[in-house]
């Protein structure tokens, strides 16, 4: 059902915990499921520099969001906006057609955690037109 | 890596004899038990004494079983053998699947259908059952054990109730059956399901109690077969296996078994209670099926949780939607009244004939391991109050994970 990457980053989840010093925060849940999603980064100089998860999900929630902190960290902001759903299902080598809800959730927590930063002058919109599915 | 299968609610492993004893009735002793020559009298012989084996474990008589392929089709029989449209039926909104869909089907066609809530211990109240009759109720239905939770109904009352009111009654005893003494006369029910593969016999085979003298149509149309009450070449070695493991229920019962798997989920669920804090044991306190624990961790997902433990080699089940892939939300818990969160936070434990202490002891183990990590990964944990209940022990398991 889960690619081994998947399995991978739910057994040893990457970057998890919380983040002191984070300057763009964002909780997000899917109202479905209740998946909910913490992110939390620190931003300088239009770069992420450090970022970490905590999520309560099911596994493909929490192996996107690791695998989405991976891809983060170190990036420039732009980079990081312009991460796509099929760049995360990708990188981990293939999400379940049922579990996109989880990819869909990273993206959202990265949005909305970027949206609270006031030098971010982007409409999101303009990178990835309608983030909703 | 071990591997622990605590998921016999959902199927159980055909015990060796049960195996044993089908094998020969696939090879040498094949035949159809409706021919007349030699072969189909031996085939006869062997499908009529399943019948008494799984009568015996009813407290029925042979003429009123009627073997099927399963509790779904058992549930469907029960409901459309008995209920025309303009009638009323009673049930239950915590019922199997089955029986939920064939009532929908029934109100789609003319029927009407009461829907009986539950209350927070997943019980349904006989009085709720008295107070919903009307004068063309024709049909009570009322589960006896539940899947999710094992929570035991009040059936004695509600056959009495139903007796009383000149209202047939049926039951679907799928959960029960092997693990629960069952007296049909005991409960007053005319209609009861069974499912082979909940009692260690192959998937594919049950049967339907029928009360003599219940009006019930054939849902299977075609030969006489089963006196007329379901069509199809019976299946012989399925049958066999059906009797067998019939048979085998009932001295399990009668040699304590029920008790001895009820000590182990006890123990089970007292060390849980000790090691972690914020769980919810379901159905704790009322009648339960001796085997099942369905339990919320607060914090976690059930669905990341069930992984988690199918990586260290434990099978177990949960119903958020996300695991089953329905989409479904865990209908019998909200019924109980639980909040989503916590709904979807349960993970049931349904142990077998064949799960041993030792078996129990390691789940335990990487249960308490696992849940810690989930719940350190949660944003919706309290730290805090995490670290004042957890004991020394449960802490060198904390290690583990």
């Amino acid at each position: 059902m889960y690619s081994s990457l998947v399995l991978e980053h739910f057994k040893n989840p990457r970057n998890s915990g919380e983040l002191p010093g984070a300057n763009a925060v964002a909780l997000v849940e899917n109202p479905v499921c209740g998946d909910t999603l913490e992110l939390s980064l620190r931003v300088e100089d239009q770069s992420i520099l450090e970022a970490r998860f905590r999520a309560k999900g099911c596994v493909p929630t929490i192996a996107c969001a690791s695998q989405l902190t991976e891809m983060i960290q170190g990036a420039a902001l732009m980079d990081a906006l312009k991460i796509s759903r099929e760049s995360i299902i990708e990188s981990l080598g293939g999400i379940p057609e049922g579990s996109l809800h989880a990819v869909q959730l990273s993206l959202d927590a990265l949005h909305s955690a970027l949206k609270s930063l006031p030098m971010l002058n982007v409409d999101l919109k303009e990178i990835h037109g309608r983030t909703w599915a | 890596m071990p591997s622990v299968y605590l998921d016999n609610n959902a199927t159980t492993p055909v015990l060796p004899e049960v195996f044993e004893a089908m094998r020969p009735y696939f090879l040498e002793s094949f035949g159809n038990a409706s021919s007349l020559y030699e072969r189909g009298r031996r085939a006869r012989y062997a499908v009529e004494s399943a019948r008494h084996a799984v009568a015996h474990l009813l407290g029925a008589a042979p003429a009123e079983i009627i073997f099927n392929s399963g509790g779904s089709e058992g549930d469907n029989h029960a409901i459309f053998g008995i209920v025309s449209p303009g009638d009323h039926v009673i049930t239950s909104v915590i019922e199997h699947h089955a029986v939920l869909a064939a009532c929908k089907r029934l109100e789609a066609v003319g029927a009407t259908v009461t829907y009986l809530q539950v209350d927070s211990r997943g019980q349904v109240n006989p009085e709720d059952v008295r107070a919903a009759l009307r004068p063309n109720t024709r049909l009570i239905s009322v589960m006896m054990a539940n899947n999710e939770t094992g929570v035991v109904q009040p059936l004695e009352e509600i056959g009495q109730i139903a007796a009383e009111a000149d209202v047939w009654f049926h039951t679907d005893a799928v959960q029960a059956l092997g693990k629960l003494p069952v007296d049909v006369n005991r409960i007053k029910c005319d209609l009861l399901s069974i499912s082979g593969h909940k009692l260690h016999a192959p998937q594919g085979t049950g049967a339907l109690y029928v009360r003599r003298g219940t009006p019930i149509q054939p849902l299977i149309l075609g030969g006489p077969q089963e006196h007329n009450k379901r069509a199809g070449t019976e299946n012989l070695p399925g049958i066999v296996g059906l009797g067998k493991a019939a048979e085998l229920a009932c001295k399990w019962l009668a040699d304590g078994g029920a008790e001895r798997m009820a000590k182990l989920r006890d123990d089970f669920e007292r060390f849980m209670s000790e090691h972690l804090g914020r769980i919810q044991i379901h159905g704790l306190g009322v009648p339960r099926t001796p085997n099942t624990s369905d339990i919320s961790f607060d914090g976690i997902s059930g669905a990341s949780l069930m992984f988690a433990l199918d990586e260290r080699g434990v099978s177990v089940s949960t119903g958020s939607a996300c695991a089953s892939g329905s989409g479904h939300p865990p209908y019998v818990l909200l019924a109980m009244g639980l909040k989503r969160d916590q709904a979807q936070a349960a993970v049931r434990f349904s142990l077998g004939k064949q799960t041993f202490k030792e078996e129990m002891d390691y789940v335990q183990t990487y249960l308490i391991a696992e849940v810690t990590k989930l719940r350190r990964l949660s944003p919706v944990w309290n730290n805090r109050r995490k670290k004042k209940s957890l004991s020394a022990s449960a802490q060198e398991l904390i290690a583990l994970a």
